[in-house]
């Protein structure tokens, strides 16, 4: 069973531009954004089973729908995020008070080192990869590959569109990979070439990759992903995984999707 | 001459995940260098591993630029401590444990930066003046109460010397003296320096100066004329010697002898031992060799050559000197310090049939001063190529034949 914690989308707008998908004028249509969000948190707790955990949204914290980015959890014990900008600083204490009251064991990174939580770090069960350069900090994966004895890959984003590792890159549980490779220079795309067979990875067209097609949740053989990626769908069943195409447009106009409104527990 | 480096350390899965191949390849793009000091490969998957890399570039924002592409990949600069000083207990006496320099270009860390250390020059303490983060050495002798010396290794750097860009004798990294060695080749490779180095010193370029340290063995040995001609066609620019060689090169002007021998006749004068006593007299009752030289009383040789070329000459003068002719300096402190005043600015340094100087004048230089030493005795070039440094070339063999073999090679007609 998935756990997932997920929070509505009560106070979610666009309120600053943090990443060149934020713009300001481009208002979000609150209705349709709070109809999308049941729609996503249907499908996720019917159709793939997850157990939705929700935390209770903050005025004037619009982004902290994308729980995604509340930090790590790993067992027991979670991480939670710094933010780089300080218009998101602000979620951090809400995050890090909801893992204490949910009983996380809560390890802090050093002030100042930025981590933007499951964003940035995802991956498999032995070895985990870590996006650095647009929001985290390279220098946060050492630390928290010693916490949790686990190797982390470290992979520079190159293209400021996919600023986090989850919107470019998503680990499959048969052991596959989703990503866009344009979002990672020769080094990283080597280095995935290195670790996954050709027949391993699942490459996402452009046109798909700026639908955040990457962005999805993989529970089992379920991937929820953002409608409007049927490349990607054929993609994914070819390979015997079941795609849930759901319509997320409000939250692109924020630079997220299915996999940033959502946070795995375990 | 400024040696920009930094060290910076990285560390996590860096290898698999080919960061350290990129942080590597960034620095060799942006046109820095760097040695790779130590590497810890993690032993298993989980196990991070870790790099010191040294990175050096040709100026300070070049090395910041660097710094500053290879930071977000992870490479962070390792912390280093400033230098411990302590202050000078009285005029004449460092400090306990002080540092004790190298020839070699050497930084202190000051307030959390790297500062220079001028007038590099071996077995010195080094003065700090911490409120103008400016370092310098200072010899034993000089030191005054109350000075700021580095003590301990702590916040202190040698930096290594880069290979030379030329390729010529000098970039070799050998530092073998042998008299088997074709001599040919070097002597042709120092002529080249030496035309180089004369345009450089017209122009006005910093670091153009060319210095022959001698002994009376280029006049007694034949090369007298040889010099001579290099002086007067400009390519030495200092001259170091001791109150010998002045007296016979004089002396061959007044009486046509050295030392008594008959320079043309080949064989000794009667009472000819006498002529570089007369010859010093005769100096000193004109007062200085400048004034002997102006006045027309000598007429040739190396010193007229220096006096008509405005060459720098110090004379240092040793025990058993006769006279001594004036100008010589007799307090071998005084002409230590002489001599170490003349030194910045020198390109070249030729040691010529001399231990004497050869082996003083090899110890005031920086180890990055190019330097030859010619001698019949092989101990002297081998002596001085012990000291390390890689642009250091013996040449064993006669002096006076050198001389001649490299103004040919430079075009005198000898």
């Amino acid at each position: 069973m998935s756990r997932l914690l997920v929070c509505p989308p009560d106070y979610f707008g666009i309120e600053y531009e943090i990443n060149p998908w934020m713009r300001r004028s481009n208002a979000v249509d609150s209705g349709q954004a709070i109809r999308q969000w049941h729609h996503l948190m249907q499908v996720l707790e019917q159709d793939v089973g997850a157990v939705l955990e929700r935390m209770k949204p903050v005025p004037g914290l619009p982004d902290l729908v994308f729980t995604a980015n509340a930090g790590v959890v790993v067992g027991g014990t979670a991480v939670p995020s710094h933010f780089r900008y300080p218009e998101r600083q602000k979620e951090e204490a809400y995050f890090e008070d909801w893992f204490r009251g949910q009983g996380y064991k809560v390890v802090t990174l050093e002030p100042g080192r930025f981590f933007e939580g499951a964003g940035d770090l995802l991956g498999f069960p032995d070895t985990w990869f870590g996006g650095y350069r647009q929001r985290s900090d390279i220098r946060v994966f050492p630390t928290i590959s010693q916490w949790f004895h686990r190797e982390i890959i470290p992979l520079e984003l190159v293209d400021n569109r996919f600023y986090h590792l989850d919107t470019c890159l998503c680990p499959l549980s048969g052991g596959e990979l989703l990503y866009f490779p344009s979002a990672f220079d020769h080094y990283g795309q080597e280095v995935i070439a290195q670790r996954f067979a050709l027949s391993s990875r699942l490459v996402v067209l452009e046109a798909e990759a700026l639908r955040f097609a990457c962005n999805a949740v993989c529970v089992g053989k379920h991937v929820v992903l953002p409608a409007g990626c049927p490349e990607t769908e054929s993609l994914l069943t070819s390979r015997g995984y079941l795609p849930h195409p759901v319509e997320l447009d409000e939250f692109m106009k924020s630079g997220g999707s299915a996999k940033c409104l959502t946070l795995a527990l375990d | 001459m400024t040696h920009d480096q930094e060290t910076v350390l990285l560390q996590g899965h860096i290898i698999d995940s080919l960061i350290l191949a990129k942080v590597l390849d960034r620095i060799q793009m942006m046109g820095g260098t760097f040695d790779l000091q130590d590497v810890q490969i993690g032993k298993t998957r989980e196990e991070p591993s870790r790099a010191r890399i040294v990175v050096r570039a040709s100026s300070a924002t070049l090395l910041s630029e660097i710094l500053h592409a290879i930071q977000p990949h992870g490479a962070s600069v390792e912390s280093e401590r400033d230098c411990r000083l302590a202050a000078a207990p009285a005029d004449g006496i460092l400090p306990e444990e002080f540092y004790a320099t190298t020839h070699l270009p050497t930084q202190v860390r000051v307030h959390d930066q790297w500062v220079e250390v001028e007038g590099i020059e071996m077995d010195l303490g080094i003065l700090v003046d911490p409120a103008r983060l400016t370092a310098k050495t200072v010899p034993m002798g000089e030191v005054k109460q109350g000075d700021q010396i580095v003590t301990g290794r702590e916040g202190v750097r040698v930096i290594p010397l880069q290979r030379p860009r030329d390729r010529d004798v000098f970039s070799f990294m050998e530092s073998q003296v042998s008299s088997e060695r074709p001599h040919g080749r070097v002597i042709g490779d120092i002529a080249k320096r030496l035309a180089q180095l004369r345009t450089g010193f017209r122009e006005g370029k910093v670091g153009s100066k060319v210095l022959l340290a001698g002994g009376p063995a280029i006049v007694h040995a034949g090369g007298r004329d040889a010099l001579t001609w290099l002086i007067d066609e400009g390519f030495i620019h200092v001259l170091f010697c001791g109150n010998a060689l002045p007296a016979h090169d004089m002396e061959v002007d007044l009486y046509g002898t050295s030392l008594g021998y008959g320079h043309v006749a080949g064989r000794v004068v009667p009472h000819g031992h006498e002529h570089h006593l007369r010859t010093i007299n005769r100096i000193r009752a004109i007062g200085s060799i400048e004034t002997a030289v102006r006045s027309g009383v000598i007429k040739t040789g190396i010193m007229a050559a220096c006096v008509r070329q405005g060459v720098q000459v110090v004379m240092a003068g040793t025990i058993r000197d006769d006279g001594p002719l004036p100008g010589v300096i007799t307090d071998s402190l005084e002409a230590q310090v002489a001599m170490r005043a003349a030194i910045p600015g020198i390109g070249l340094a030729m040691l010529v049939a001399s231990t004497l100087h050869a082996v003083a004048t090899g110890n005031l230089l920086p180890a990055a001063v190019p330097s030859v030493c010619v001698d019949v005795n092989p101990a002297v070039p081998t002596k001085l190529a012990d000291r390390g440094s890689f642009q250091a070339v013996g040449l064993v063999m006669d002096a006076a034949s050198f001389l001649r073999d490299l103004a040919r090679e430079l075009g005198a007609r000898l």
